[in-house]
């Protein structure tokens, strides 16, 4: 089940350094919302914070709130490990697991949460899989052979078909195709518009032509000079941030003025 | 933009190397290939003179199936079995204790130290590296001996091994561990995997070759020590299989420092000169033990090389089939 989510005045810090201030933010269930803005302006760090995965650098940390479905993913006593099966992440760089065949790196999550698995369980989640991750046609006769034997494109849709085999509620991406060619990417592009039937899903992207083409929801990041944090400039449809944005600094960077 | 107009116009022939760069090129091609070479020399060197005295003794049957019991360096025949099984033995043991401590503490420093306290055991394992086996075998004279009056046996032989081959295994694993890349721990963290199951399921495997080579380092550096023998259980002629016994232990070391010593000295007390290459003795008689000394010098070798192909052979068997 798709899931709504909410930021409250977050604020994330790396060690003692504020790298993202007083962020909010509402991210509607079976939508696609993409977060764009210069380097540096801590999109990626907030899409971080989303699952948890923030805090796996030593010294982050984070303030505020992250509510899914009201929620708070933050509260005390919450399991950050219960958290990132709730809401899967897919990167920047397609990262399968070396010493696993296709068919393991796709039943490695379920397989390394849960222990033992029907091997018709698994067969079936497997299939499904890569089927929503539109790969099953290309390595279905080839599910033994290593994951990292497959090409850019080819790896990133299996890594998104590995997260989607958990069964999450939340997809978050970290520029899922910024490694990969105007083909591959393409079909990312088909992958997510067909995914957010069932999954809310978050993207960081910093093409912002590909933000246009698959968003619904914009928000657009900035950071006011080097050593300040980043901030959320604004947010709104993408209809709106591509054509009318309110704030001056986001026609600057759509219009191609900076960044 | 203006830049690109206002360049000037480029010969349109690409130059040449220089004289200079091209010298520079050969001198530096020539060095490497020379300091490669000098580093390849004492090593074919080695592996020639040790094969070439060693290899026919290591043919004859009874070298594998017989002790040197009542031989002397006079007498023909005998064998290496009760170095071979003595050192096997006390390698055995060190690495049973040793591996799986090792490879805990390289995880420990790499997934899960931070701050002093890892740094102080960083430290440490550097110290340790750097110990000489003699100061370990004294150590552990000192502790089982002196202290809780042991008498000296095999496996006392295998803590000082211990001692030697902890850190050589930690600084690898740690180097191993440091090369899986941080993606597939946070692929992992991000399917909903635990810590401790992404670095068992994920961690360790991705880094197992680099491992095993480490294990192969840590034999390789123990399997030749001699001052831990000497001290800590002697060197007996026959075979005594029994690790926590209190007799004397043979060894292949100990073998080669044995018949080393016999190459000088006759039985009989009477002192005459012998080159290590030849057989001949001024008087005309036969002395064995040169023979004897490259057979387990070569058989060592042979243990070591051996473990290192198995040990390469299961690591190929753990990856994935391409």
């Amino acid at each position: 089940m798709a899931k709504r989510i909410e930021g409250k005045n977050l604020n994330i810090y790396y060690g003692k350094f504020l790298a993202v201030s007083n962020v909010n933010f509402t991210i509607a269930p079976n939508s696609v919302t993409a977060f764009i803005g210069p380097s540096g302006c801590g999109k990626s760090t907030v899409l971080r914070t989303l699952n948890r995965m923030h805090e796996v650098i030593a010294g982050a940390s984070v303030q505020g709130k992250v509510l899914l479905d009201g929620d708070d993913i933050y509260e005390s006593g919450i399991d950050p490990v219960a958290v990132r099966r709730t809401i899967g992440m897919v990167f920047q760089r397609p990262n399968p697991f070396p010493t696993m065949s296709i068919y393991d790196n796709v039943a490695a999550g379920l397989k390394l949460q849960s222990g033992r698995i029907r091997k018709s369980e698994l067969d079936a989640v497997v299939e499904k899989s890569l089927r929503s991750a539109n790969l099953w046609g290309e390595v279905q006769d080839r599910l033994n052979k290593p994951g990292a034997g497959l090409s850019g494109g080819q790896q990133q849709r299996l890594c998104i078909a590995r997260a989607i085999a958990v069964a999450p509620d939340v997809l978050l991406m970290d520029e899922p195709c910024s490694a990969l060619d105007p083909i591959s990417t393409m079909a990312i592009e088909d992958l997510i518009r067909v995914l957010k039937k069932d999954y809310t899903i978050v993207i960081v992207t910093h093409n912002m032509q590909q933000a246009a083409r698959i968003s619904e929801r914009t928000a657009f990041f900035n950071l006011a000079g080097v050593g300040q944090p980043g901030e959320l400039v604004e947010m709104d449809d993408t209809q709106t941030i591509f054509t009318n944005p309110t704030d001056k600094r986001t026609e600057d960077y759509i219009s191609g003025a900076f960044g | 933009m203006t830049a690109t107009l206002t360049r000037s116009a480029r010969p349109t022939v690409f130059a040449r190397p220089s004289g200079a760069r091209k010298f520079k090129n050969g001198l530096a091609t020539t060095l490497v290939t020379a300091a490669f070479l000098v580093a390849l020399v004492p090593l074919v060197w080695l592996l020639w003179t040790v094969i070439s005295k060693g290899f026919h003794v290591i043919m004859s049957s009874s070298w594998w199936t017989e002790s040197q019991h009542n031989q002397t360096q006079k007498t023909p025949g005998g064998g290496a079995l009760h170095a071979i099984v003595g050192t096997l033995e006390q390698v055995a043991l060190c690495s049973v204790i040793s591996v799986p401590i090792a490879i805990l503490v390289g995880i420990y420093l790499v997934e899960y130290a931070r701050g002093p306290f890892a740094r102080v055991t960083t430290f440490m394992v550097d110290i340790l590296t750097g110990i000489p086996s003699i100061v370990a075998a004294l150590f552990i004279y000192a502790l089982f001996v002196s202290t809780f009056h042991h008498l000296r046996s095999g496996w006392l032989v295998s803590m000082a091994l211990v001692i030697l081959m902890v850190p050589v295994i930690v600084r690898t694993t740690e180097e191993m561990l440091k090369l899986v890349p941080n993606e597939l721990r946070e692929a992992s963290y991000a399917l909903g995997v635990p810590k401790w199951k992404t670095i068992a399921k994920i961690v360790l495997p991705t880094a197992f070759t680099g491992l095993v080579t480490g294990v192969i380092l840590g034999v390789a550096r123990v399997a030749g020590e001699t001052a831990p023998l000497l001290i800590l259980v002697g060197y007996a002629q026959g075979m005594n299989a029994n690790l926590f016994g209190t007799k004397f232990q043979g060894s292949l070391p100990g073998m080669i420092n044995d018949e080393f010593t016999n190459l000088n000295t006759a039985t009989g007390g009477s002192a005459y000169h012998l080159d290590p290459n030849g057989k001949r003795v001024a008087g005309g008689a036969i002395n064995y033990a040169p023979d004897r000394m490259w057979g387990a010098a070569l058989t060592l070798i042979a243990i070591v090389l051996l473990l290192n192909v198995i040990a390469r052979f299961v690591a190929r068997f753990n990856k994935v089939s391409q």
